[in-house]
């Protein structure tokens, strides 16, 4: 419809008002700031070397945490890599969202057969771990950052296609549905505008968990050295400072640090999102 | 006599359910000429929605025929069908459930106004205004989320969004049982109203007998499927032949009655 003004700002104010969603949304908004504040803070290239190698943190002003084996900036990694995995997280995200939704409203709402070949392709790829197939996909694709977020993408579409269908599934058999199919409403309208957007917020609650899930399968084939060479990510910070983890082990603690506030911000928001909406829900 | 609005015809749906076969609706036929008003009443399960609903094309039967003004509308599908909804519409009982809940009232008017080109974007709020004020009520409600405005006033949103295609027939699905008694009061004649001036047919589908002798001019009673009596509105109440509109009868309060035959002899 054309002025769904309202909803949004309500479940804004209840997240707003739950302790876990503001948590959540400083965390974020303190790593946002840092992604987007390190090409101001940290020009240049952060895989260029820029000092004596294995500084140790708090000891030289230049590298406030210290450089790794090769003498680059560890902050400025740290900083540059809140970046790429915020936004490998997020188009991942996005990208299963958008398909998830897509398939399981249309499986949803067509019902039949299109239902059923449907939900058997999302059942074909929830038998594989999602890890295993991303890191599948990425060994033969090769190893980019649209490979990665695609790869990742891969395994999480299933989880929205389900909820999606779910939600569908009972929305179709609501009143207003038999109200606009009454008015005449094409059935494709009516999936989009009438089903689709009720459909949505249990899923996009859902998308800060798949957001954490996508940042941590991103660590992990970087750590492996599945991850796109060209760019500074934590998981490869990590798999750096591996090789030094006795003698230098905050090499890799930096960067997990980085990591488990990303996962435990994302996590408290999509806390505080599915208390906000389900409040909604108890409302008549 | 001339041709009827709607002619239904043998219609049959059959619900299964764990093996077991229920009748729906057992060899239904039903007429409505235009401008009429035909109650249709029966107990609980009796299969007066889901009549409404397979006439309104929302559910398929399993047999049977529906005619509607000259067309087969039983045959029609895709846009043909999309293209006839205009001239039958359908208010639901439950005013809470029969709006998206992100829809405004503007919305709610402007979607079937948009869908059948009936009024151009400049034209429709002038269109929605005159919609909201044949049903009483302000233009200002326009812009107001459909779900926060009260049950009474959502029920006459609902019927200005029935009227918005100017249609011949309007099927009303327990319209007023979810309206408390004073508000119900209003909306019956407001109903009234729009049939004598629009010369609009109503099915009228409730389980209050009461409230159907008040409005229709001839009532159907069904029970477990089957139409078990037709007749005129007085007659039925006044004589019921079949068991179950003796049951119906037997549960209308009594000063209930009496107040309604007054008005009934008012109106005739």
């Amino acid at each position: 419809m054309n002025a769904p003004i309202n909803a949004p700002i309500n479940i804004l104010g209840r997240l707003l008002r739950s302790p876990a969603g503001v948590a959540g949304l400083a965390l974020l908004a303190l790593l946002a700031l840092a992604a987007l504040s390190a090409p101001l803070l940290f020009p240049g290239d952060p895989l260029a070397i820029a000092g004596a190698p294995l500084t140790p943190p708090f000891t030289d002003p230049a590298f406030p945490l210290g450089t790794d084996r090769l003498g680059r900036n560890v902050l400025a990694g740290l900083f540059h890599g809140a970046q790429a995995s915020l936004a490998v997280g997020l188009a991942a995200a996005a990208v299963s969202i958008v398909a998830g939704a897509l398939v399981g409203t249309i499986a949803g709402f067509a019902g039949g057969l299109a239902d059923e070949a449907l939900m058997r392709v999302v059942d074909a790829f929830q038998t594989v771990p999602g890890f295993l197939l991303a890191l599948a996909f990425v060994s033969v694709a090769g190893a980019s950052l649209p490979v990665v977020i695609l790869a990742i993408a891969l395994g999480a579409w299933t989880g929205p296609a389900r909820l999606a269908r779910a939600e569908v599934l009972s929305i179709r058999e609501r009143d207003y549905v038999a109200a606009a199919r009454v008015i005449g409403m094409h059935p494709a309208e009516i999936a989009l505008r009438e089903v689709l957007p009720n459909a949505l917020p249990p899923v996009l609650a859902l998308a800060a968990v798949i957001v954490g899930n996508a940042v941590l399968i991103e660590s992990a084939l970087s750590f492996l050295g599945l991850g796109d060479p060209n760019i500074v990510t934590w998981g490869s910070m990590i798999a750096e400072g591996r090789n030094v983890l006795r003698s230098a082990p905050f090499l890799s603690i930096v960067p997990g640090i980085g990591l488990v506030v990303t996962v435990l911000g994302v996590y408290l928001l999509a806390e505080g999102l599915s208390d906000a909406l389900a409040s909604r829900k108890a409302r008549p | 006599m001339r041709a009827p609005l709607l002619a239904v015809q043998g219609l049959t749906k059959t619900y299964r359910s764990g093996g077991r076969e229920v009748k729906g609706l057992d060899d239904v036929s039903l007429s409505v000429a235009a401008g009429e008003t035909i109650g249709l009443v029966g107990p609980s399960g009796s299969g007066k929605s889901t009549l409404a609903r397979v006439v309104m094309r929302l559910i398929e039967p399993d047999a049977g025929t529906i005619a509607f003004g000259g067309e087969n509308l039983g045959a029609l599908n895709g846009k043909a069908l999309r293209t006839v909804r205009k001239r039958i519409q359908m208010v639901f009982q439950d005013p809470s459930a029969a709006f998206n809940p992100r829809a405004t009232v503007a919305d709610v008017l402007a979607d079937p106004l948009r869908i059948h080109g009936l009024a151009s974007p400049a034209e429709r709020p002038r269109r929605i205004a005159q919609l909201l004020d044949s049903v009483g009520l302000s233009a200002n409600l326009a812009a107001r989320p459909v779900h926060a405005v009260s049950g009474g006033q959502r029920q006459r949103v609902a019927i200005a969004r029935a009227l918005a295609t100017e249609p011949e027939l309007i099927v009303l699905d327990e319209a007023v049982s979810a309206l408390d008694v004073t508000v119900r009061g209003q909306v019956l004649d407001l109903l009234v109203r729009l049939q004598r001036e629009r010369g609009l047919a109503y099915l009228f589908v409730s389980h209050d007998l009461a409230v159907v002798r008040a409005v229709s001019h001839r009532i159907a009673i069904m029970d477990r499927g089957r139409i078990v009596e037709t007749g005129p509105a007085g007659t039925v109440v006044a004589d019921p032949q079949s068991e179950t509109g003796r049951a119906l009868v037997a549960a209308i309060p009594r000063l209930h009655i009496s107040h309604l035959n007054r008005e009934a002899s008012q109106n005739a």
